[in-house]
C-alpha cells in the first residue's frame, strides 16, 4: 500500500474526475440547492459524510458477497465451499447497493438525530434527499468498475464528496452574486445556472493531466 | 382532479411540461451519454421503458404499498427494472453498454422515473401511469436526443457514427470543434435549449 496511490485517487477525484463537473452526477440537487452559500456548504457535507461510509461499505459487499467465487471463501477465509465458487451476484450489484445505501442513510440519521441534535438539525431536509442523488450511487458504481480495495474506496469516497462539496459551494457563491446582474428573461434561473455550470467545467478542466 | 387527457399525458412532457427543462429531473444521465447519437438513443429508450413500466408496476399495486414504506417500496421496482435493462443491453448491445458505463445503474437514481412513480403513478389509474411513463421517457428524449445531435454533428462531423460533414483529416473542409465531446458543451447547449424553449413559451419563466 503506497501512500502515492492513494494521494494520487484523492487529488483525481476532487479535481481532475469531479463528480458534479466530469461525469455530471449529483446535477439535480446541485442545481435545485445551490441558491445560497450556507445551505450549499451543508449539503455538501452531508454528501461528503455518506459517501465516505457508503463506498467502503459497498466495497465489502461486494468484495465478500456479489463478487464471482467471493462466497466460497467468506470473510477472513472463514469458511471454504467449492461448491460456490462458481456464483457470481455482481448482477445483484444495483439493487443491493442502493438498498445499503438507503439503509445507511437511515442510519445515520437516527444517530444524528440521538446524539448531535443541531448538526442533524441543519442537515435534516437533505439526509433521504440524497439517497436519490447520483453521485451516490455513482461512486459506487465507479468503485465497483476501476476495482478499488478498501482503503483505496475509502480515500475515493471522501475525495469525491470534498469535490463535490466543493464544486456547489463555489456554485452557490456565484449564484449569490448573480442576483445583482441583468440576465434577458427567458435565460433567468434554470438557463444561466446552466451556463454558469458549464463556465466552472471548463475552468476545472484545467486541472486535467496532472499526476502525481 | 379533472379526468384527464390520454392524449395530454402523452404528449404534455414533451414541450409544455418538459421534464429537463422545467422540473430541473433527471438531468444527471442526460449530460453524460449525449456524446453520440447512437448512445443517447439507446438510453432514451431504456429510460423510457424503465419510467413506463415502473410507473405501470407500482400504479397496480398503489392500494397495497403502505405509506410509511412507499419510497423503499418504488426503489426495489425500479431497481429490478433497471438490473433487466442493464441484463439485456449486456447481452445483445454489447459495445454500447460498456460505452454507457456506469450511467444504465445510475437510471435507478434518475429523479424522473422516481419523481413520476411518486407523483403520479401512486394516484393514477395503471394505464394512464403506463402513458404517463411514456410521456416522461418522451420529453426525456427528446432533450437527450437533441443535444446529442449538436455534439456528434460539430465534434465528430457525424451522425450515429456515418460522416455528415467531410473531415480535414480526411481530406475534407470540417475541422471538428474538440470542445463538443467535452463536458462544458453539454452544459452550454441545455443551457441554451430552456432558453430557445422559454422564448417560445414564455409563461415557462422563472421570476428573478
Amino acid at each position: 500500500m503506497d501512500i502515492e496511490n492513494l494521494l494520487s485517487i484523492f487529488m483525481k477525484s476532487v479535481f481532475v474526475e469531479n463528480m458534479a463537473l466530469a461525469y455530471f452526477l449529483g446535477m439535480c440537487t446541485f442545481i435545485a440547492i445551490s441558491k445560497n452559500v450556507k445551505t450549499a456548504i451543508q449539503l455538501g457535507i452531508a454528501v461528503t459524510i455518506i459517501l465516505t461510509l457508503t463506498v467502503p461499505a459497498n466495497n465489502l459487499m461486494y468484495t465478500y458477497l456479489l463478487k464471482k467465487g467471493a462466497l466460497a471463501v467468506g470473510p477472513f477465509g472463514l469458511w471454504y465451499l467449492p461448491s460456490f465458487a462458481d456464483v457470481d451476484l455482481s448482477f445483484l450489484g444495483f439493487i443491493s447497493y442502493i438498498g445499503l445505501i438507503a439503509a445507511l442513510v437511515q442510519v445515520l440519521e437516527m444517530t444524528l438525530d440521538r446524539f448531535f441534535p443541531p448538526l442533524y438539525n441543519a442537515l435534516g431536509i437533505f439526509l433521504p434527499l440524497i439517497t436519490v442523488n447520483c453521485a451516490i450511487l455513482g461512486a459506487s458504481l465507479f468503485m465497483e468498475q476501476r476495482e478499488y480495495d478498501f482503503t483505496e474506496s475509502v480515500v475515493f469516497g471522501f475525495g469525491s464528496g470534498v469535490g463535490w462539496a466543493l464544486a456547489i459551494a463555489a456554485l452557490a457563491g456565484i449564484r449569490e452574486k448573480m442576483k445583482y446582474s441583468d440576465v434577458p428573461p427567458p435565460l433567468r434561473g434554470l438557463g444561466i445556472t446552466f451556463i454558469t455550470v458549464g463556465l466552472m467545467a471548463l475552468a476545472f478542466m484545467s486541472f486535467s493531466g496532472i499526476q502525481l | 382532479m379533472a379526468a384527464l387527457k390520454p392524449k395530454d399525458v402523452l404528449f404534455g412532457p414533451l414541450v409544455d411540461n418538459n421534464p429537463i427543462a422545467l422540473q430541473i429531473l433527471g438531468i444527471c444521465s442526460a449530460l453524460a451519454v449525449t456524446t453520440s447519437l447512437k448512445n443517447a438513443l439507446v438510453m432514451s429508450v431504456a429510460v423510457t421503458a424503465v419510467t413506463a413500466f415502473s410507473n405501470l408496476a407500482v400504479s397496480s399495486i398503489r392500494e397495497y404499498i403502505p405509506s410509511s414504506i412507499r419510497i423503499i417500496v418504488q426503489m426495489v421496482v425500479i431497481a429490478s427494472l433497471v438490473i433487466v435493462v442493464d441484463q439485456l443491453l449486456k447481452a445483445y448491445l454489447f459495445e454500447i453498454s460498456k460505452q454507457l458505463s456506469v450511467f444504465v445503474g445510475l437510471i435507478i437514481t434518475n429523479c424522473i422515473v422516481m419523481g413520476r412513480a411518486e407523483g403520479f403513478a401512486m394516484k393514477n389509474s395503471a394505464g394512464m401511469s403506463f402513458l404517463d411513463g411514456i410521456g416522461n421517457g418522451l420529453g426525456y428524449s427528446l432533450v437527450l436526443i437533441v443535444v446529442a445531435f449538436f455534439r456528434e454533428l460539430f465534434g465528430n462531423g457525424s451522425l450515429f457514427g456515418v460522416e455528415i460533414l467531410s473531415l480535414d483529416r480526411n481530406g475534407g473542409w470540417y475541422n471538428p470543434n474538440g470542445l463538443m465531446l467535452l463536458p462544458p458543451s453539454a452544459f452550454f447547449l441545455i443551457g441554451f435549449l430552456i432558453w430557445a424553449i422559454r422564448t417560445y413559451k414564455p409563461q415557462q419563466i422563472e421570476e428573478a
